[in-house]
């Protein structure tokens, strides 16, 4: 029995991130890190495979650049690693990256959850873990805040989700794909041991063609990236007499606004 | 052309924000010529379709089948993959919520159709839909496009204004449900939630930092240090800002340092590992400004900053700032505000 997740590396959350000449994104020599969602994602496969004596599996999709992802996830704890080799082009099309997916999970043979952070912050979606449970006839459970019970050998699981009316409790079929928020875990820190096995390390790679994959055409054409506008209007810090007429003043101000 | 919006719906009536997909339909109509649908599915079906004509639905599909009668991903993805698929619309919308995204997603890989999320803006470039989005946590923007004859296209919400009404009467065409195979969660249990503001369908957002720590009460005798930060901190979340989210009918808003601090709970989280908002007012109290809040706030039409540190970066963002401690200047400017508000 595995219990997987997948991850992939993007550019540090304080990192600036800009468009350059060039019309490529860039974020100057700044280290990538996990996505941060994927954090919460990692911990849980963790936690949860102790808990039910599963194995624990993280993959990436992409170049090389997210071999620092999993390699961060086995310093972490998790115990096996593979990357699918991909274009980054290729690894951002939702259609591609979850047909690669899908195969890699079957190749695996005897996953039974898969787990996601909530969306990946590079491409801003959440799309390829949606499409991965369709393509592979799973049960989806998004927005999962926290797992009540996980039992891999009755195939049935226990969550509790967060959606924008309320918590639902849901008993559901396993094999399963599971998006997860933040606050469901407290993510460790990699340890001086879990360090020293990720340097050492030798992360297998599978192409398309070890996974008997042929590409689907890709759904979507990335045109052109471009930095935001900067704010329009100025800035300006209201001082008055006191405290009493500068609040007077700002609140007369954002009556002017139409914002109230 | 044929565009097909989404109408979600929930307890019997439509979410309002679905209006907003509708107008960002509208707007995708008047450039090029075509006919906007609901899809409507569940409990008062019917009903709802006329609402949307409201909104500027000119046709409806309307499925009112018990299978339907609650949202369920695979029962309304497995329909509108078959609706997709037979009719071939150019687009489908609806709104980035929950559901949205994973209905939308799921149906396009169903069809071998690319999606488009969080779209902020569309435009037709040549015939086709381009749609504006963000990426790297909102830091860039990115110009994409779909290669499939239809483009499942999600909107971030309050991105679109709501359409507007349709003058001609609404046709409306039943659908047959589509069976699939795989058997739906099974809802235990609900707990609604606390709050009745979304963050992400806020006119206005009051939103409070780490600076929170710095409030005056004294803390309980029995707590020291950190926890007493925390006691003060939650104090000042509840009895500072919220009287003056509440006045203004706004939700809380939260930094990512103030929920890590155990400040507040996390779903009040705006920033890169919360939620992206984009209302007409978003007031900063205690907040520093780091990168990773500003890629989920910078999109607010008019924000406000209250802050001790004048050095702080919120205010290069700010339209308005105030200098001074936020546990005197939001009491006042809520009395300023309701005082205005009443005269």
């Amino acid at each position: 029995m595995q219990i997987a997740c997948f991850t992939r590396s993007t550019p540090d959350t304080a990192a600036k991130v800009w468009v350059d000449d060039d019309g490529a994104v860039s974020w100057g020599d700044v280290a990538t890190v996990v996505n941060p969602w994927d954090e919460y994602a990692l911990e849980e496969t963790i936690a949860q495979a102790q808990a039910s004596g599963a194995s624990s599996t993280v993959l990436a999709i992409g170049t090389a650049l997210h071999d620092d992802a999993l390699k961060h996830s086995i310093a972490m704890g998790l115990q096996q690693a593979r990357r699918i080799e991909a274009s980054e082009a290729a690894a951002r099309d939702s259609l591609i990256w979850s047909a690669l997916a899908a195969s890699a999970i079957d190749k695996l043979g005897d996953v039974s959850v898969v787990f996601f952070g909530k969306e990946s912050i590079d491409v801003a979606s959440d799309a390829h873990s949606f499409q991965l449970a369709r393509r592979l006839g799973w049960t989806m459970l998004s927005y999962v805040s926290r797992i009540v019970e996980l039992d891999l050998a009755g195939a049935s699981i226990v969550v509790e989700r967060t959606v924008e009316q309320g918590k639902q409790v849901l008993s559901a079929q396993l094999p399963a794909v599971i998006t997860v928020l933040k606050g469901i875990n407290e993510p460790r820190y990699p340890n001086f041991l879990g360090i020293r096995k990720a340097a050492r390390a030798k992360i297998p790679v599978w192409s398309a063609a070890d996974l008997g994959l042929e590409l689907p055409a890709p759904g979507t054409e990335s045109i052109a990236y471009h930095n935001p506008p900067p704010r329009s209007g100025q800035s300006e810090i209201i001082a008055g007499a006191d405290l009493q007429e500068t609040v007077e003043v700002l609140a007369q101000a954002l009556q002017k606004e139409k914002v109230l | 052309m044929k565009l097909f919006v989404w109408i979600e719906t929930y307890n019997g009536g439509a979410v309002p924000s679905s209006w907003e997909a509708l107008g960002a339909a509208q707007e995708l109509a008047s450039a090029g010529k075509a006919e906007v649908t609901a899809l409507v599915f569940g409990a008062r079906a019917r009903e709802i379709a006329q609402e949307a004509r409201g909104y500027g639905a000119q046709r409806a599909i309307i499925c009112e089948d018990d299978s339907l009668q609650q949202y369920s991903l695979e029962s309304y993805a497995a329909l509108l993959s078959r609706l997709v698929t037979e009719q071939r619309p150019q687009a489908v919308l609806a709104v980035a919520t929950t559901r949205g995204r994973e209905l939308l997603a799921s149906s396009a890989v169903d069809c071998a159709c690319g999606i488009l999320s969080e779209s902020l803006a569309l435009r037709l470039e040549g015939g086709r839909i381009v749609a504006t989005r963000q990426a790297y946590a909102g830091k860039v923007l990115q110009d994409i496009s779909a290669l499939s004859m239809t483009s499942f296209i999600t909107i971030r919400s309050r991105a679109f204004p709501a359409g507007t009404a349709s003058t001609a009467a609404l046709a409306v065409d039943l659908a047959l449900p589509a069976r699939d195979a795989a058997p739906p969660p099974r809802v235990l249990e609900f707990r609604p939630a606390e709050s009745q503001v979304s963050l992400s369908d806020a006119a206005i957002i009051v939103s409070g930092g780490r600076g929170m720590a710095n409030n005056p009460a004294p803390a309980p005798s029995d707590l020291s240090g950190e926890d007493a930060a925390i006691w003060k901190a939650q104090q000042g979340f509840q009895q500072t800002l919220a009287p003056l989210a509440q006045l203004l009918g706004a939700a809380l808003g939260a930094s990512r340092a103030a929920v890590d601090a155990g400040y507040i709970d996390y779903e009040h989280q705006v920033g890169q590992t919360g939620k992206a908002v984009s209302p007409d007012l978003y007031i900063a109290c205690g907040i520093s400004g780091a990168i990773q809040h500003q890629a989920g706030m910078r999109n607010s039409k008019v924000i406000v900053a209250i802050n001790k540190d004048a050095a702080a970066p919120i205010f290069q963002l700010a339209r308005y700032g105030i200098v001074g401690d936020l546990y005197e200047v939001v009491p006042a400017l809520r009395a300023a505000l309701e005082q205005q508000l009443q005269g």
